[in-house]
C-alpha cells in the first residue's frame, strides 16, 4: 500500500515536471513581453508549438547518422530523469536514493555530451560552432556546479537532495556566508546552463552569437520538439534546484497527509512562478555579453564556489 | 597459485624464441597472439582466483643474486593488478589476431610483444627487489623495442629515444628507493623490508623518490614528455597496453613500497601526491585539447587519468597517516576502481583509434570524418569508450570519480590545515579536469567519427576485422557491466584495501537494487542500474508516445545551414576549431597561445592566414634546460675521446691512486 502510494508520488512527480515546464517558459516569455509593454505570446504558445511540431514531419539532412536521430531521445530522457529526482513538492520520493545530486548534474552532463555531438554530425560550421561553444561554457559551468554542490553537501553533511532539503528545513542552517556565494555561484550557472541572457540569447537566429540555437539548427519535425521540451524541462529543473535547497519551504515530507502534499503542489508552482518573474526581469534589465566574456562570468562563478567551499573546509560554522 | 602464475609467464617467455622461427612464416601472428590470449586468459583467472584468497601464495626460485634468489608472490594487491594485467593482454591478443595482419615488420613486434606482457606480470608477481627492478627493466626494454618497432619514422626514434631515458631515469630513482629501503642489511626480500620501519627522514626520500621513479612510468607532470611520443609510436594493440596497463603496472609500484612496504605514513606526503594528482589531471586533459593527432591524444588523456588515480590514492593516504581507516578504504577503492576502469576504456579506445589507423591510415583527425557511415560498429564501441572516459552515467568511469567526490567530502574532518586547504582546491581541479574531458572527446568522437569525410582516406574506409571488432566489443561490455553493476567490483577490491588498511568498504552487492552506498544511506547513493534502466525506459516511452501519437514521417534532404549549405567539407568545423573557444580560455595562460592572423593587402589573392603558435612551458622550463647542460657537458668532455694511450694510463693511474686516498680517509 505504502509503496503503491510512493509509487504514485514519483509518477505524479514526472508527470508534474513534463507538463509544468512550457508552462514555465511560456510565463517567462510572457513577463519579459509585458515589462517591454509588448502584448507578448499566450501562455500556452510552448504547448502549441511542441504540439505543431510533432506534427510535422522530419527533414533529416543526407548524411545525418543514426546518432543524430537518437539523440533528441536520449536528451530528453536524461534530462526527465534527472528533473524527476530533483523533489518539487514531496521530499523522500520512491526512487530518491537512485541518484544523488552529483548523479544529476552528470546526468545533464551526459545529455550535453550527446547534443554537442549531434551538432557536429551533419559537418556544417553553424552546428560546430555551436558545439564548440557550448563544451567550452560547460568546461567552466560544471566544475562551479561541483563546487555549490561541495559547500551545499559539506553543510548539510550529503549529497541527497531530499536530506539536502530536510537539513535546510531545519534550524540548524542559519545564516551562513557559504550559503550566500554558493546561492549567488549557482544563480550564475542556472543562467548559463539554460542559454539565457547575458550568456546566450534563447530567442534568436542566425546570429554569430548564439550558441544552443546553432547546435539545434539542423533539427526539425518531431526531434526539435523533443529537443525544445528538453530546453524547457531543464529550466524547470534548475528552478527547481534551487527552490529546493535555498527556499525549501512547503515541500511535504515524506509520509505526510493529502493536506501538505496540497501545500506542497501550491508552494511549487507559486516558487516557480516567482522564479520566472526574477528570470524575466534579471532578462530585461541586462544585455547579452559577446562570447568571450562568458568565461570571466562563469569564471566568477568557479571562484564564489571555491571559496564558499574554502570557507566551508576551513571553518564549521561561515 | 603463485606458481601456476609462474608457469604462465614461462610460457610466455617461451613464445619469444617461437616467434624468432616463425618470423618467416605468415601464420607466425596469429600463432603468437593466440598463444598470448589463451595464456593471459589463464593468468587472469589465476589472479581473479587468488583474490579472494585471504593467504598469499608464495613461490621461491634459485634465480637472479646468489645469496637472495628470486621470490614472487600472491596477495590481494598483486592479484587485482595481475587482473588488470592480463584483462588487457587478453584483448590486446585477441585484437592484435585481426589488427596485427597488417603489420608491415612482424618481425620487429612479434617476439617482443610475449616478452612485455611476462615481465609486466613479473613486476606484479616480485617479491624482492632485486626481481622487482629485473622485471622493471625488462617491461621498459621490450616496450621500448615495441615503440621503434617502426623505425623509419624519424618521430618514432625520438620518441624511442626520450622513452629509453626517462625509463632509465625512473628506474635509477626506483633503484635508490629500495638502497634505503633495504638499509645497511641489505634486506632485499620485501618481507624483511616490511619487518623494518626507516627513520621518517629516510622515509620522506623513499616518497619523493618513489613518486619519481614510478610516476615517470605512470607519466605523471611534469615527469610525462616522454608518453605522449611513446604511446602512440607502438602499433595499436602495444599502444593500447603502455597506456592502458603498464601505467597502471607504475601505480603497482607507487602502491606497493608507500602502502605496504613503506610503514606507517606521516600526513603531509599526501599532500605531495594530491597537489601532483591534481596538476597531472589538469594538465593532462589541457594537452590533450591541443592534439589533432587521435592517439597522441588517447596518450595525453593517460596522463589525465593517472593524476585522478593519484588523487584517490593521496587521499587514501591522508585519511591512513590520521587513523581514518574507513574513509581510507573509501579513497583506496575508489582510486583502484579508476585503474580497472581506465584500463577497460583505454584499451577500447586505443583499439578504436587502431581500426581507424588501420581504415584509412591517418592518425591526424583533421583528416578523418563521417566515420560512422563508413565503419558503424567501430563508431558505436568507441562511442561508450567516449561516454565511459568523460566520467558520464551511466558508465563506470563515472562511479570510480563520484567514489573520489564522495571521499573529498569526508576530508574536513582531517586536522591539518594544508590538508583543509590542498583538498578542496584538488575538488576543484578534478571537477575541471572532468568537465575538459567530456569537452576534448566531444572533438575526438565529432571530428573524426561525425560530420562529412575530410579527405579520400576517410572516405573509403572500411569497417575493421572481427577480431578488433570482438576485443573491442568485449572492452565496450565491461564499461557498462562496470557502471551498471559497480557494487560487484566495489565488493571485489574489499580484500584489497583490507590488506592495505585493515578495514574495507561496506560490503555492497546485497543493498536494494544493488545501490552503492559508500558511507551511509542518508549522505549519499548511487545505483547505476535504475539510472540506466530509467534513462532507457522514459527515452523509449517518448519514441514509442511520438510514433504513435504524432507522425513518424521522414524525408531526407541538403543540409539546412541557414540556407547557405557548405559544398566543401573542408568549411566544417576541424579539431583545432573546436579546440579553440578552450585554447583561448586556458591556453593563454597554460601555453602562452599566440593567434597570429595575416591578411593579404587589399587586391592580392594570396590567402590569408592564421598561425597558432603554442608552447610547452613544462618542456621549455624543465627539459630543454637539462638537455642543454648534458650537450654542453658532453662537448667539453668530448676531448677525452682523443687522448694518447700514455694520458689515458696516467688519468688511470690518478683515479687509482684517488680512490685508495678514498678508501683510506673513510676507514
Amino acid at each position: 500500500m505504502v509503496l503503491t502510494r510512493d509509487f504514485f508520488f514519483q509518477a505524479g512527480q514526472m508527470l508534474l515536471v513534463l507538463l509544468l515546464s512550457p508552462l514555465l517558459t511560456g510565463f517567462v516569455r510572457k513577463v519579459k513581453a509585458r515589462l517591454l509593454r509588448r502584448e507578448g505570446p499566450p501562455l500556452l504558445q510552448p504547448y502549441r508549438d511542441l504540439t505543431r511540431l510533432t506534427r510535422k514531419e522530419v527533414v533529416l539532412a543526407q548524411n545525418a547518422s543514426w546518432l543524430f536521430r537518437v539523440t533528441p531521445y536520449i536528451i530528453f530522457a536524461g534530462t526527465w530523469v534527472a528533473a524527476a529526482l530533483v523533489p518539487t513538492f514531496r521530499s523522500g520520493l520512491l526512487f530518491s536514493w537512485t541518484a544523488d545530486l552529483i548523479a544529476i548534474i552528470a546526468l545533464l552532463g551526459s545529455a550535453r555530451f550527446f547534443l554537442a555531438l549531434a551538432g557536429l554530425d551533419i559537418g556544417t560550421s553553424f552546428g560546430g560552432i555551436g558545439a564548440s561553444r557550448e563544451v567550452m561554457i560547460a568546461s567552466l559551468a560544471e566544475p562551479a556546479m561541483l563546487m555549490i554542490i561541495f559547500t551545499l553537501a559539506l553543510i548539510a553533511g550529503s549529497t541527497q537532495l531530499s536530506a539536502m532539503a530536510a537539513f535546510m528545513l531545519s534550524s540548524q542552517v542559519g545564516l551562513r556566508v557559504s550559503l550566500g556565494l554558493a546561492l549567488l555561484a549557482l544563480i550564475m550557472v542556472a543562467i548559463a546552463e539554460n542559454a539565457r541572457i547575458p550568456v546566450d540569447n534563447p530567442a534568436t537566429h542566425l546570429e554569430l552569437t548564439m550558441v544552443h540555437e546553432a547546435m539545434v539548427l539542423e533539427y526539425s519535425g518531431r526531434h526539435l520538439a523533443l529537443i525544445d521540451l528538453t530546453s524547457e524541462l531543464k529550466l524547470l529543473l534548475y528552478v527547481s534546484l534551487i527552490s529546493c535547497l535555498f527556499v525549501p519551504w512547503g515541500i511535504a515530507a515524506p509520509g505526510a497527509g493529502a493536506q501538505s502534499i496540497a501545500i506542497g503542489v501550491a508552494t511549487y508552482v507559486a516558487k516557480l512562478a516567482a522564479g520566472g518573474v526574477l528570470l524575466a526581469l534579471f532578462e530585461t534589465t541586462i544585455a547579452k555579453m559577446r562570447v568571450f566574456r562568458v568565461p570571466e562570468f562563469l569564471g566568477v562563478a568557479l571562484m564564489l564556489g571555491l571559496l564558499a567551499a574554502l570557507l566551508r573546509f576551513v571553518s564549521g560554522s561561515l | 597459485m603463485a606458481v601456476y602464475a609462474l608457469y604462465g609467464v614461462a610460457a610466455l617467455l617461451a613464445l619469444a624464441p617461437i616467434a624468432v622461427a616463425l618470423s618467416m612464416s605468415s601464420r607466425a601472428s596469429s600463432v603468437i597472439y593466440g598463444a598470448s590470449l589463451i595464456v593471459t586468459f589463464a593468468l587472469g583467472l589465476i589472479g581473479l582466483k587468488s583474490l579472494f584468497v585471504p593467504a598469499a601464495s608464495i613461490a621461491a626460485l634459485p634465480l637472479g643474486v646468489p645469496w637472495l634468489g628470486a621470490h614472487f608472490r600472491i596477495d590481494a594487491l598483486a592479484a587485482f593488478f595481475i587482473i588488470v594485467v592480463n584483462l588487457g593482454g587478453a584483448s590486446a591478443s585477441l585484437f592484435a589476431l585481426g589488427y596485427g595482419r597488417h603489420e608491415e615488420t612482424p618481425e620487429r613486434v612479434l617476439p617482443f610483444y610475449p616478452i612485455y606482457l611476462a615481465a609486466m606480470n613479473l613486476v606484479v608477481l616480485a617479491d624482492d627487489a632485486f626481481s622487482f627492478l629485473v622485471s622493471w627493466e625488462f617491461m621498459s626494454l621490450t616496450s621500448w623495442a615495441l615503440v621503434i618497432a617502426h623505425h623509419r619514422d624519424r618521430e618514432n626514434m625520438r620518441a624511442g629515444y626520450v622513452y629509453l631515458l626517462m625509463a632509465s631515469f625512473g628506474t635509477l630513482a626506483l633503484l635508490l628507493a629500495f638502497g634505503l629501503l633495504a638499509g645497511n642489511n641489505g634486506n632485499y626480500v620485501f618481507d624483511a623490508i616490511r619487518a623494518t620501519h626507516p627513520a621518517t627522514a629516510l622515509s620522506a626520500m623513499v616518497l619523493i623518490l618513489v613518486l619519481v621513479g614510478a610516476g615517470s612510468k605512470a607519466g605523471i607532470v611534469p615527469l610525462h614528455a616522454w608518453l605522449p611520443l611513446a604511446h602512440p609510436a607502438a602499433p595499436s594493440h602495444v599502444s593500447a597496453l603502455m597506456s592502458g596497463v603498464m601505467t597502471k603496472v607504475a601505480v603497482y609500484g607507487f602502491v606497493r613500497i608507500i602502502f605496504d612496504l613503506l610503514g606507517p605514513p606521516a600526513w603531509w606526503w599526501s599532500m605531495a601526491v594530491l597537489a601532483v594528482g591534481g596538476i597531472t589531471a589538469v594538465m593532462g586533459v589541457l594537452y590533450a585539447l591541443m592534439q589533432h593527432d587521435l592517439k597522441r591524444l588517447l596518450a595525453y588523456h593517460t596522463v589525465e587519468n593517472i593524476g585522478i588515480i593519484y588523487i584517490g590514492l593521496g587521499l587514501a593516504l591522508a585519511f591512513k597517516a590520521q587513523g581514518m581507516a574507513v574513509a581510507a578504504a573509501l579513497a583506496l577503492t575508489a582510486g583502484l576502481f579508476h585503474v580497472f576502469n581506465h584500463s577497460v576504456f583505454k584499451s577500447l579506445l586505443f583499439f578504436g583509434a587502431g581500426s581507424v589507423l588501420n581504415a584509412t591510415g591517418e592518425r591526424d583527425m583533421e583528416h578523418l570524418g563521417g566515420l560512422i557511415h563508413r565503419m558503424p560498429q567501430t563508431a558505436f564501441v568507441f562511442l561508450v569508450g567516449c561516454v565511459a572516459i568523460s566520467a558520464l552515467p551511466p558508465l563506470n568511469g563515472f562511479v570510480s570519480e563520484w567514489l573520489t567526490f564522495q571521499a573529498i567530502l569526508l576530508s574536513p574532518q582531517l586536522p591539518s590545515w594544508g590538508l583543509k586547504l590542498l583538498v578542496p582546491a584538488v575538488g576543484a581541479l578534478l571537477a575541471l579536469s572532468a568537465a575538459l574531458a567530456a569537452a576534448c572527446f566531444v572533438k575526438a568522437f565529432g571530428v573524426t567519427f561525425l560530420g562529412r569525410p575530410r579527405t579520400p582516406a576517410a572516405a573509403d574506409a572500411r569497417e575493421t576485422d572481427s577480431n578488433s571488432l570482438a576485443a573491442m566489443f568485449a572492452l565496450a561490455a565491461l564499461c557498462f557491466v562496470a557502471g551498471i553493476l559497480p557494487g560487484i567490483f566495489i565488493d571485489a577490491l574489499a580484500p584489497v584495501t583490507h590488506a592495505l588498511l585493515g578495514v574495507s568498504m561496506p560490503h555492497q552487492s546485497g543493498l536494494n537494487w544493488l545501490t552503492i552506498v559508500p558511507i551511509a544511506e542518508s549522505r549519499s547513493s548511487y545505483n547505476g542500474l535504475l539510472v540506466f534502466i530509467f534513462v532507457t525506459l522514459s527515452g523509449s516511452i517518448a519514441a514509442f508516445a511520438i510514433h504513435r501519437l504524432a507522425s513518424d514521417k521522414l524525408r531526407r534532404g541538403p543540409a539546412w545551414d541557414c540556407g547557405y549549405p557548405d559544398i566543401s567539407p573542408a568549411t566544417q568545423y576541424t579539431a583545432s576549431s573546436f579546440a579553440q573557444p578552450i585554447r583561448r580560455v586556458y591556453g593563454t595562460a597554460v601555453f602562452r597561445v599566440r593567434e597570429i592572423g595575416e591578411m593579404p593587402p587589399p587586391g592580392s589573392i594570396s590567402p590569408a592566414r592564421l598561425t597558432v603558435e603554442l608552447r610547452d612551458l613544462i618542456w621549455d622550463a624543465l627539459y630543454a634546460p637539462v638537455a642543454d647542460a648534458i650537450g654542453f657537458a658532453t662537448e667539453r668532455i668530448n676531448i677525452l675521446q682523443f687522448l694518447t694511450i700514455r694520458r689515458y694510463l696516467s688519468l688511470v693511474f690518478a683515479a687509482l691512486v684517488f680512490l685508495l686516498l678514498v678508501l683510506a680517509i673513510w676507514s
